[in-house]
């Protein structure tokens, strides 16, 4: 019996629906978590003292801390790009927000008196505005999302040029630099940063219905409307994250070397933060997202770089290996690409 | 009037009118000297700017151009300085690696169908580390040839002097337009982005066209990177970073739509001498900070969007149907 | 016959392609000779094609003559467009034959059969918008001069060409900048110029006016002077009288019959193609038991939209179900996507419970306690990749806002019940909505609906597609929701089915409200004859 007035309190089991949720996300978890561990493998079987943490002045040391440390902005990025990829978006901007929002801490806290506290608040507003712009573009004006974040990635730069006058504005600032460098319980601040944003926005879009409701408008975003749902307010309210999170990332790196290098700063991280994501499983077609999984992604990125660091390969070969993973996965998540294999494996289960 | 020369008209409204302020603040606009420079300092950008016209023609984009000249300096640079070939072989064969390159990228995306943006992004990652893998450093590049080919120019009886390269550039855009408006493959490329469904119900190869388009893509960035080599004389990692976003302006601001089917080869010079004469008027003034040519591009690529947005959307005898679509009966289910 | 000289011009210029049928047929003749002795230009015979496990055609024997126009009739999901998909090579048949002039063939792909002499012009033109006339006409085949394209003979000869259709146009210009009518006709001479035995035209004259659909029928007629055989797919059926030759109707995938054009009735075509004799219907079925109550829920008044629906007018009380009926294309989805602030209306007002309301989006029509299930289910209903308990609870998430969620054991409770309520087969509630049968997913949008306590309930073809069991729950379903209250708009082809539940059926016909049945009246034939007549 249909009963529309129902108020559902009725208690159903709800633990078996819960262990089924958690199989089938352990599934997707299997395989970036095991190319984690595999990268962290070699990078120990390179340099055998890589998992040694010591402990001078209160601080923790160690290869390992370190992808966490130096990870902490691409881990920031992902968060929010996780967002926008699972509405259908992207966001290329973020390398040029980082230097915005960077540039303006820079030269708020050498040229004004302001609380740092302040300084940051403006920092982050500036991300806001971004975001928004992008939203607009995306939501409002229809604009394909990686056109439309294109405008701002390449304008972005030149005004964070404007804003330091085309020096790298340096600062003094302790702080300003507590985001970049300080240290809470032994371990660097910009981890405790990353972990934060990540507990936050979780709890933003999981703890409350956007989550779902961004996965309902990455998924059919034609259905959702019908559904009811503002998927308008919707993607702009992702950009807006992206451009929050792009901002933290920013004073995180600007605060880290104590200047805002209009140029460099962030430079090449929107990549980085896709990549990230997709690793994650999220796919670039919207529809689910994983947070945490975009997270181990930014820290597989982190340590093939560290990797390399720690093998004394040349830097320079962070940009073909990461090319070369993320051609690898997307030729994973490519139908047309696995079709002949799935066929081949087939063929021999049949034989067998 | 045709609706579609619409943007095209707006661009050169934008480029007289910048060009006007130029030269009413600053006479020597007017001379041969300035706007020869112009050709040689824009001949990169230039030349890689009609290659993504094709590509975004076709309803694509290539982010990998600005490495793939990073790539052909440094390469060029290895192999006369360390391997000793002579410039012109070392120009042959980087220009098969480019075009095996760009072919290879067109293939993944034709294929796979991965969007052209992801899998021209790992492109870029893959030229760019190519770059750095080879050197790290700026390599200068010695050898008479350079030398006889930059004491080769027409001078104009003002002192302009018309350079190799910048023949090169004039070249490339004249087959570049004659490529895009008289040849099949041109018509093909412009169906394909019209409407990709379409166009192969119609008997356009599809397959054949993406690749060829993105190998012309990247054969072209690598001659921007020759010429760019030729310019400067070295080869270096770093080089031409952003470009590809420079080059996609142009195309923009040159009245190309994004979404494909319309564009002008022609249209792109102007959209890369709209960027010239920015960056001459704002070095010319020299208070100015450089980057301001950055957001001004940036700024016209904005108004430019906007502006195909609005002709594609509230225009209704423009490429949107809306007739069509405002009439139609519910589509046929699953039958 | 302006048609020669001008083939004559082409010809001589070296056009090729102009390899139709060699003698012109005597269409009259043709007509009524028995046709039985002549062999069809294109025949299928036996021919099926299987989705899954359902038959979206069984076994369909069709015939089309050379020098005919053949009227391929039938609702949504009776198999037209697979029959169509199915000739020009997009789908590969499950069994049976296609034969072209008696010869098998086995079209791999729209452009295989085109070399066979197949094209097919659809209504969602398949031209490309961007390029010009005469491009659109030579795209793959201009003629070249040293290897180029030589553009003044592009042009001279797509002007030619059009010139023989009567149509004097500026073949440089921008091919989206002509209307509808003009890029069909573009469409139909590059068709047969590439190739010209059989020509399909899929809802051509959907979007044309009077006078364009008169054109277009001129064309049609000058190409089976010339020994083509047309296929028409139309939901107009004046449109099917005033031009074709003979009428195969199917319905869920069979074909129900064929007839010379003016040996059937138009009774008789329409209740072939819903599925229900004249004379079978002796009197009316049992009318819906449902009690009308509290007065009128809804008033719409001239709720119209340009193009889409001429002014209409609509009252529901709550415990009530209005049936819409009409055929495909009679503007019955039209009307309940302006009910339900889909697309805007034009004029009118909308009245809830006596407050004046505007809907500017669906948002707002389910604030207003309005629900629907729409017709595609696809593309407008499931949202593939979350799983049935996110699907169910989607719209009352959304009703509820962003921060009001609902905690997971509330999800799964509504869940739970609405699976148990509406018997959705599914291993479980977390189970992906793409993995399920069409009519559990039918149910599953149901369900989102009815989770989100509506007032007024839209249901756009609720049992189209689903198979027997699920359909007869579904009709139970429908009725229990009226005796609980709800105000229902129920939108169906199935007569049989409107007349069963309905307790006003009000019928549609070219994008406006002909009348409104009532009571005694409500019956199959009532229905049927509203629709037929004029």
């Amino acid at each position: 019996m249909v009963n529309t007035k129902t108020s559902f309190e009725t208690e159903t089991p709800v633990s078996r629906g819960n262990l089924q949720r958690m199989l089938r996300n352990s599934r997707k978890l299997l395989f970036p978590l095991a190319a984690l561990i595999l990268i962290l493998i070699g990078n120990w079987l390179i340099s055998p003292n890589f998992f040694n943490v010591r402990i001078v002045d209160g601080r923790m040391l160690g290869s390992i801390v370190d992808i966490f440390n130096r990870g902490a902005p691409t881990v920031i990025l992902a968060v929010g790009m996780t967002l926008v990829i699972a509405t259908k978006g992207i966001d290329l901007s973020v390398g040029a927000v980082i230097a915005i929002c960077g540039a303006v801490a820079a030269v708020l806290i050498d040229q004004t008196e302001l609380s740092p506290f302040i300084v940051i608040a403006i920092s982050i507003g500036a991300g806001v505005l971004c975001g928004l712009w992008n939203g607009v573009l995306v939501a409002v004006f229809d604009i394909q999302p990686f056109i439309a974040t294109l405008i701002l990635m390449v304008v972005g730069r030149g005004i964070a040029q404007l804003i330091t006058a085309g020096q790298i504005a340096i600062f003094n600032n302790p702080t300003l630099e507590f985001v970049g460098k300080g240290v809470v319980l032994g371990l660097p601040f910009p981890i405790i940063l990353s972990a934060l944003v990540l507990i936050l926005v979780y709890l933003m879009v999981r703890r409350t219905a956007i989550g779902l409701l961004i996965e309902s408008v990455g998924s059919n975003d034609r259905a959702s409307y019908y559904a009811g749902i503002d998927a308008r307010a919707i993607k702009l309210f992702v950009y807006v994250i992206s451009g929050v999170c792009a901002a933290i990332a920013g004073l995180i790196i600007t605060a880290d070397i104590r200047g805002a290098d209009a140029n460099n700063a962030g430079l090449w991280l929107e990549l980085d933060a896709v990549l990230a994501v997709v690793i994650g499983g999220t796919l670039l077609t919207g529809g689910r997202f994983y947070l945490g999984l975009s997270v181990i992604g930014a820290l597989i990125i982190q340590s093939i770089q560290t990797g390399i660091f720690v093998s004394g390969l040349p830097p320079t070969f962070n940009l073909i290996v990461q090319a070369v993973v993320i051609l690898l996965i997307l030729f994973l998540q490519s139908e047309e690409f696995r079709r002949p294999f799935t066929r081949l494996f087939m063929r021999m289960r049949k034989q067998s | 009037m045709r609706s579609r020369i619409f943007p095209l008209i707006a661009t050169f409204i934008v480029f007289a009118v910048l060009y006007l302020i130029g030269w009413q603040r600053f006479p020597a606009f007017g001379t041969t000297r300035v706007i020869a420079n112009f050709l040689t300092d824009k001949s990169f950008l230039g030349i890689a700017a009609v290659g993504m016209t094709f590509v975004i023609i076709a309803g694509g984009i290539d982010l990998s151009v600005g490495s793939v000249v990073a790539f052909t300096g440094v390469f060029c640079a290895l192999a006369i300085g360390s391997l000793g070939m002579h410039p012109v072989i070392a120009f042959a064969v980087v220009l098969v690696i480019g075009a095996t390159f760009g072919a290879s990228m067109g293939a993944v995306i034709h294929y796979f169908k991965i969007p052209a943006f992801i899998v021209t992004l790992a492109g870029m990652f893959l030229a760019r580390g190519g770059a750095f893998v080879l050197s790290q450093e700026s390599i200068p590049i010695e050898h008479p040839f350079f030398a006889d080919v930059s004491s080769l120019y027409y001078l104009f009886p003002d002192r302009g002097r018309l350079s190799v390269i910048a023949v090169l550039f004039l070249i490339t855009l004249f087959v570049g337009i004659i490529l895009a408006h008289f040849t099949r493959f041109g018509r093909n490329v412009y169906a394909l982005g019209g409407n990709s469904t379409a166009a192969l119900l119609l008997g356009v190869p599809v397959g054949r066209t993406t690749i060829s388009v993105y190998m012309l893509s990247s054969v072209l960035a690598t001659l921007a990177g020759i010429v760019y080599t030729l310019y400067t004389r070295s080869g270096y990692p770093r080089a031409a970073i952003g470009l590809e976003l420079d080059a996609i302006a142009a195309v923009v601001i040159g009245g190309t739509l994004l979404t494909g089917g319309v564009g002008f080869v022609a249209g792109t010079f102007v959209g890369v001498a709209i960027q010239g004469v920015i960056q001459t008027y704002i070095t010319f003034d020299g208070t100015l900070n450089s980057w301001w040519t950055k957001i001004v591009i940036g700024l016209l690529l904005f108004f430019f969007i906007a502006l195909q947005k609005f002709l594609t959307s509230y225009r209704g005898n423009f490429f949107v149907l809306r007739r069509r679509r405002a009439a139609v009966a519910p589509a046929e289910g699953t039958s | 016959m302006p048609l020669i000289p001008a083939l004559a011009l082409i010809k001589a210029q070296g056009f090729r392609g102009w390899e139709y049928g060699q003698e012109v047929i005597d269409r009259s003749a043709a007509l009524t000779e028995s046709q039985e002795n002549r062999l069809p230009l294109l025949q299928t015979q036996k021919l099926t094609k299987i989705f899954g496990n359902t038959h979206a055609l069984a076994s369909v024997d069709f015939n089309l003559y050379a020098g005919e126009i053949h009227a391929l009739l039938g609702e949504n999901g009776a198999g037209k467009s697979t029959l169509i998909k199915l000739i020009t090579g997009v789908y590969r048949k499950d069994g049976g034959t296609i034969l072209l002039e008696g010869k098998p063939i086995e079209p791999q792909s729209p452009r295989d059969a085109q070399t066979y002499g197949i094209s097919a012009v659809y209504q969602e033109i398949n031209l490309v918008p961007t390029l010009s006339v005469a491009e659109n006409i030579f795209l793959g085949r201009q003629p070249t001069r040293f290897g180029f394209i030589d553009m003044r003979r592009v042009n001279a000869q797509a002007k030619a060409l059009l010139q023989t259709y009567h149509l004097d146009i500026d073949v440089t210009r921008t091919l989206s900048t002509y209307s509808v009518a003009i890029q069909q006709i573009i469409a139909i001479a590059r068709g047969v110029s590439m190739s010209a035995k059989v020509l399909i035209l899929d809802e051509p004259t959907a979007s044309l006016d009077a006078r364009e659909v008169q054109m277009l029928f001129e064309v049609m007629r000058s190409l089976t002077a010339r020994g083509l055989g047309i296929i028409l797919i139309t939901h107009f059926l004046d449109q099917v009288y005033q031009i074709s030759d003979r009428i195969t109707v199917l319905r869920n995938g069979e074909k129900v019959s064929e007839h010379l054009t003016r040996e059937l009735p138009k009774r008789q075509l329409i209740s072939d193609m819903l599925g229900r004799e004249f004379a079978e219907i002796a009197e009316a079925g049992e009318t819906a038991t449902a009690t009308m109550s509290e007065g009128a829920f809804l008033h719409a008044h001239g709720i119209a939209r340009k193009g889409m629906l001429h002014p209409f007018d609509l009252n529901i009380a709550k415990g009530e179900i209005v049936g819409l009926a009409g055929l495909l294309g009679s503007g019955r989805t039209e009307a309940a996507q302006l009910l339900f602030g889909i697309y805007r209306s034009d004029g009118g007002e909308m009245m809830v419970k006596g407050k004046t309301i505007t809907l500017k989006s669906p948002r707002d029509a389910v604030r207003q306690g309005f629900a629907m299930c729409p017709e595609d289910r696809k593309v407008e209903g499931i949202i593939p990749e979350l799983s049935v308990r996110e699907n169910i609870i989607v719209a009352l998430q959304a009703k509820q806002g962003w921060f009001k969620y609902l905690p997971y054991a509330k999800q799964e409770a509504i869940a739970q019940e609405m699976i148990a309520a509406l018997r959705i087969v599914t291993p479980d509630s977390s189970s992906p909505v793409s993995e399920l049968s069409g009519g559990n997913q039918q149910k599953v949008i149901l369900a989102r609906w009815l989770a989100s306590q509506p007032e007024f309930l839209i249901l756009d073809e609720p049992t189209r597609g689903i198979d027997v069991g699920a359909h007869a729950e579904i009709i139970n379903i429908i009725k229990r929701l009226c005796s609980e209250g709800l105000a229902l708009l129920v939108i169906s082809s199935e007569l049989s089915e409107v007349v069963d539940y309905s307790n006003r059926v009000v019928v549609m016909r070219d994008r406006q409200k002909l009348t409104e049945l009532t009571g005694d009246d409500i019956n199959e034939t009532t229905v049927m004859h509203a629709i037929a007549e004029k």
